[in-house]
């Protein structure tokens, strides 16, 4: 390739593994990155259009399926933005029971992210053993709601499931195993020389930058700005627990807002989510799970509510917004969603500018898209194509190679 | 069927076609330590013309439609074409919407549904087994030329 030639690589929209389909397009001279954007649309499935035509407790179901991975965060924020409309009071055990859910579900996401990541840095025997402990927190869901993956446990007015006494232990068990298997995750991932090279001073994203493009979640976190829904605009029972926005400098003293900062930060939320979970077990009120527990009644209620509701929920990923208006109707009468990956998707232009071609997987992995990615590159002016493999062989490459030069540095 | 009747490794290409992302963590799910696909040969490969399995996710949107049958038209004969999930088997909750193409089987010929919303990973194994029964059918077939 003629280096001192620009072209443009289109990556996507398919992947082998993991997420979502995206296209991205980088603009290229020789192995540097000049410029980046990209394209969505390929997972649009018009839910928002559809959820206008089933009643609300079925919609709970739709919402779910927005996404695998955040399919707590997505139904909480729905039945909190009816609850909102139709003001009704979710009883005080109901919210603890959404508190420890959603963090159960915060724990399995940020696991599945640090597995990725290790992944595309060629790491693959840590992503299998993250993976393995992160089978830990899914039994505790299955054991807790029914299922691994999807829970539907959620409900307008409260949850549908109960703890019982009896869980707790199972709770407890697996709240003892994660602090174990948490400090070795930091022996792993923060002192390893080879990781640290690979991702200091990776994708930075200024702080300015982050207020700049309203980056949400452990991204803005990862770059200083302190911001958490949980903190700001707590719901269910955050605001009995106290949750403070976590920043890498509690664990560095300093904030660079690289890759190896959001590793850090979604770490360091692991272990805020363990202990969240733990104040919950202990404080659990007693009393009724549900403000309405016949659900023909309660479709009846809301039919007759006219009025608008908004919730902001702190998701894995960061905010997730829903808005909905209801109008004297079985239906809705508009819904929308704000996803937090379609806030801090643009945060990957400013990270990819000057970035080594071979950092492409790690950088927009490291923003944990909600989306697939990258499976073949077409070189767009000259119309080879290369395998999406080929740039992460790239990445892993630049891995080994650190690798050598360490052990080199370690002879002499 | 014994463990000496496994004579080949499947090889795997995953295509998500617009899924939720449940039926693809169950995937990967199923390739680590806990389900360890990998013990029986299935291996994630990069490219479908590395494939003998295509496994696909999702109800199709619009803008994927042209990639999933590029991608199955590249891979090599004999091919099997394995859903997993319900909403590629059947359009699933995204049944009615204005942006889908599928579900699947209306695209491309599918050999095997694995059903649930997400299936466990026990179950996406047991889709592979089958594919990987009706392959080696497939091959013995073509060797007799019947
Ligand atoms: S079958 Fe269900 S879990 Fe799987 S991708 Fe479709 S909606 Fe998601």
């Amino acid at each position: 390739m003629n280096k001192s030639k620009k072209c443009s690589i289109s990556i996507g929209p398919i992947h082998p593994a993991l997420k979502e389909p995206i296209q991205i397009e980088v603009l290229v001279e020789g192995e540097r990155v000049k410029d980046a954007s990209f394209s969505l649309g390929h997972v649009h499935r018009g839910i928002e259009w559809m959820g206008l035509r089933r009643n609300p407790i079925q919609i709970i179901y739709l919402a779910e399926r927005v996404c695998g991975i955040c399919n707590i965060s997505h139904p909480l924020a729905f039945c909190i933005a009816v609850e909102n409309a139709a003001n009704i009071r979710v009883p005080e055990r109901a919210e603890y029971l959404r508190t420890i859910y959603a963090e159960l579900e915060r724990i399995h996401s940020h696991l599945l992210f640090l597995g990725v990541a290790a992944h595309e840095l060629g790491f693959d025997s840590i992503l299998h053993y993250i993976w393995l402990i992160r089978e830990k927190v899914l039994d505790v869901i299955e054991y807790l709601t029914g299922n691994r993956i999807t829970k539907a446990v959620l409900m307008i007015g409260g949850v549908r499931r109960d703890i019982s006494k009896k869980q707790i232990p199972k709770i407890k068990e697996m709240l003892a195993y994660y602090k174990k298997a948490y400090e070795k995750l930091c022996e792993i991932l923060l002192d390893d020389p080879t990781i640290k090279l690979r991702t200091r001073d990776i994708g930075v994203l200024s702080k300015e930058e982050a207020l700049k493009l309203c980056a949400v979640g452990p991204t803005a976190r990862a770059s200083g700005v302190k911001k958490d829904t949980r903190q700001d605009f707590p719901y269910a029972a955050y605001a009995d627990l106290d949750v403070e926005a976590i920043t890498p400098d509690v664990l560095l003293g300093e904030i660079r807002g690289d890759v190896f900062d959001r590793i850090i930060v979604r770490l360091l939320e692991i272990k805020q989510s363990l202990e969240l979970i733990e104040k919950c077990i202990k404080e659990l009120p007693e009393g009724p799970t549900l403000y309405e527990p016949v659900l023909q009644k309660l479709l009846v209620d809301l039919k007759k509510v006219d009025n608008e509701g908004i919730a902001l929920v702190e998701a894995p990923r960061g905010e997730l917004i829903h808005y909905l208006r209801m109008q004297n109707s079985e239906t809705l009468f508009a819904w929308k969603i704000r996803a937090p990956t379609y806030a801090n998707m643009h945060t990957i232009v400013p990270m990819l500018k000057d970035s080594e071609l071979a950092d492409v997987p790690i950088i927009v992995a490291s923003i944990d898209p909600c989306l697939s990615c990258a499976n073949r590159a077409v070189l767009a002016d000259k119309e080879a194509i290369i395998a999406q493999e080929k740039i992460h062989e790239l990445c892993v490459k630049k891995t080994l190679k650190i690798k050598e030069r360490l052990k080199r540095w370690e002879h002499v | 069927m014994g463990l000496d009747a496994l004579k080949r490794s499947l090889w795997v290409f995953h295509i998500n076609t617009g899924s939720c992302n449940g039926c693809d963590i169950e995937i990967i799910a199923a390739l680590t330590p806990r389900y360890d696909a990998e013990r029986f040969g299935v291996k994630l490969v990069g490219s479908p013309r590395h494939a003998d399995v295509l496994l696909v996710t999702g109800p199709v949107t619009r803008k994927m439609k042209e990639r999933l049958i590029r991608a199955y038209e590249q891979m090599p004969e004999p091919k099997i074409v394995v859903v997993v999930g319900n909403c590629g088997s059947t359009g699933g909750v995204f049944y009615e919407s204005y942006n889908l193409e599928g579900p699947i089987d209306k695209i491309i010929p599918v050999d095997i549904y694995v059903p649930g919303c997400p299936p466990r990973p026990e179950a996406i194994i047991h889709g592979l087994a089958k594919a990987w029964e009706k392959l080696e059918g497939m091959k013995k077939c073509k060797q007799q030329n019947l």
